[in-house]
């Protein structure tokens, strides 16, 4: 949609507009890579790099977040001949992506480098498992895990689970509602040529798959998967004579937290996730509001994850992000299609990357879907979103990317197309 | 020297280093529940920190707080991630309310206490108890022996207290 014709584009304050995302690269996204995440890193950065229009030569920042599962930067940057005047490997998963484009504006602003490239390498599933399984349930319990590891709670949806249960005590949300966030990004996926999962699966397919963990299905969870991605940032200004159509950065919300991050259940209510305190940043920094986004890009870890900040971020009314996401407002087609990609329940798993490369390529107008090329090298997009057919959403000026790394700590941002 | 213990096949370690835990399972081993309470403000809070969320005081004593409580949210897992679970399952992971300070400093607020479902000798509840719990289940703590001078806080239905009719329990078993 258009922006509000009274908007402030010229605020400092927020940096509004003054950055940009230009360059946006993955591997493919598989079950077994077969090379290590210097590899991937290597081979997502220099795609990025080439997406953008740049040389090695004008990179010269570098960011990238893991869990002890990953390689660093510099190693990355010595392998493609890039000489880095900062880099910083930052410790964490999910919600990362989003934090680390404010902190590369950031970096940018203070004049301590130019052009930033963002990279996340991971072999989610053929070395550390993100779910917990192998080395990560094999290791000893120490410290503040004998609260938690000791009692079998530890992989991402038993922690997280507490929260999706009692949303749906307190607010009365049904497993249907929340299966069709399965159910509408696989049809989503079965656009996107590289998705690891394309096949469209149905509500009751997903709610006649096992139970994980209650309320999890096994089709209510995110893949597993071995993979990188990047994405690159640099000043408005700068981004002008490059490749594409700029996507504008108009605000960030990076890593907000509830109350008590150490052991975020211990302030309700439970069923309200950090979305409720990210948005407070977030839609006034971008001078939008949620009835202004075309399209959204809400982690779904699980489906209860991206319905849970659809909700909390202002895009329906608390509690009501059950029937918001069961509507078909979030199907291509459908009012402000969410996860357009597939996301990380069908693409691939990325720790977030893959929904903001996902929205610059929405921005763009020219996202990887099975519509034919033109003779200018873009896509000509049929809007006709049959299996197999278009992804791009008609007429798409604003995007928010909703980031998530646990109920309690959550990461957005806004951007806009040129 | 640090403690040890094999839990379930699970090696579960105190390092001494870890004042705030080392005092915390000391009470649970003599099967007794005690949390730190701030010498500032007074509130309790959970699980063991090294200075008070409340008012930032660093001083703090240990007093024994009743492991009574309520069924706040919790999860039924049938898929183990450990393999130490996958013996156990379904198991039932619960955060528990204390009827302890409910609802203070703020009415969202409560010592919300995690813990497995056991029987009263603390092992691991059957199938069939599992499936009797849910949000709204009155339990009491019971302890889990691990290994001598570590123990587990855990939660088995409390046949002393008034039950709900109806627990809240997730709609498709």
């Amino acid at each position: 949609m258009p922006l509000p014709a009274d908007t402030d584009v010229s605020s400092p304050r927020y940096l509004r507009d003054k950055y940009a995302i230009v360059g946006v690269g993955e591997t493919t996204y598989t079950r077994g890579s077969g090379m290590t995440t210097r590899a991937l890193g290597t081979w997502a950065v220099k795609n990025a790099i080439l997406d953008a229009g740049l040389t090695a030569a004008d990179v010269d920042g570098m960011l990238s977040y893991q869990s002890g599962d990953s390689t660093f930067g510099p190693f990355i940057a010595g392998d493609l001949g890039i000489r880095l005047n900062f880099y910083m490997d930052v410790f964490g998963g999910g919600s990362s992506t989003e934090a680390l484009i404010g902190i590369a504006m950031g970096v940018i602003e203070a004049g301590m480098c130019r052009t930033v490239v963002i990279f996340r390498a991971m072999n989610g599933y053929s070395q550390v498992r993100i779910g917990g399984t192998g080395a990560r349930s094999a290791a000893p319990i120490t410290g503040d895990m004998l609260h938690s590891r000791a009692y079998g709670w530890q992989s991402a949806g038993q922690t997280f689970s507490f929260t999706f249960m009692r949303h749906m005590y307190d607010y009365g949300t049904t497993p249907a509602q929340v299966a069709a966030v399965r159910a509408t990004h696989s049809a989503h996926a079965s656009n996107n040529p590289k998705a690891c999962y394309k096949e469209r699966v149905t509500v009751e397919d997903v709610l006649a798959s096992r139970i994980i963990c209650k309320p999890l299905h096994l089709l209510d969870c995110c893949v597993e998967t071995d993979n990188a991605t990047a994405i690159i940032v640099t000043s408005a200004d700068r981004a002008k004579d490059l490749r594409h159509p700029r996507a504008l950065i108009r605000a960030i919300a990076g890593r907000v937290c509830k109350p008590r991050a150490d052991m975020h259940y211990q302030t309700g209510p439970i069923s309200t996730v950090a979305g409720k305190y990210a948005r407070e940043i977030l839609w006034p920094n971008a001078g939008v509001g949620p009835q202004d986004v075309d399209v959204t890009g809400s982690y779904d870890a699980f489906t209860f994850t991206a319905m849970l900040q659809l909700e909390d971020y202002g895009f329906c009314k608390k509690g009501e992000g059950g029937e918001y996401v069961s509507d078909g407002t979030i199907r291509l087609g459908g009012k402000r299609p969410n996860n357009t990609s597939g996301g990380h329940l069908c693409e691939g798993y990325t720790h977030g990357m893959s929904m903001v490369i996902e929205n610059v390529r929405q921005l763009r107008h020219d996202v990887d879907d099975s519509c034919p090329v033109g003779p200018d090298g873009k896509r000509r997009h049929t809007y006709d979103y049959k299996e197999g057919g278009c992804r791009q959403v008609k007429d798409c000026e604003v995007s928010a990317n909703l980031g998530w790394a646990n109920p309690g700590t959550g990461s957005a941002m806004v951007m806009r197309r040129d | 020297m640090s403690i040890t213990a094999d839990y379930l096949g699970m090696g579960l370690r105190l390092e001494d280093l870890d004042g705030e835990n080392v005092a915390y399972f000391k009470h649970c081993a003599e099967h007794s529940f005690h949390l730190q309470q701030c010498d500032g403000c007074k509130l309790l809070r959970y699980p063991p920190t090294t200075a008070c969320p409340w008012c930032m005081s660093r001083e703090a004593r240990w007093v024994p707080v009743e492991g009574k409580g309520a069924v706040h949210s919790y999860t039924e897992v049938h898929h183990a991630i450990q393999p130490a679970f996958k013996a156990h399952t379904p198991y039932l992971i619960l955060l528990v309310d204390l009827d302890t300070q409910k609802g203070k400093p703020t009415a969202d607020e409560a010592l919300r206490v995690v813990g497995n479902l056991v029987t009263s000798d603390g092992k691991l509840a059957p199938p069939d108890v599992v499936k009797t719990v849910g949000i709204g289940t009155r339990v009491r703590m019971v302890f889990s022996d691990a290994g001598p001078g570590l123990s587990l806080p855990q939660w088995a239905i409390d046949g002393s207290a008034a039950q709900p009719d109806k627990p809240w329990r997730y709609p498709q078993e």
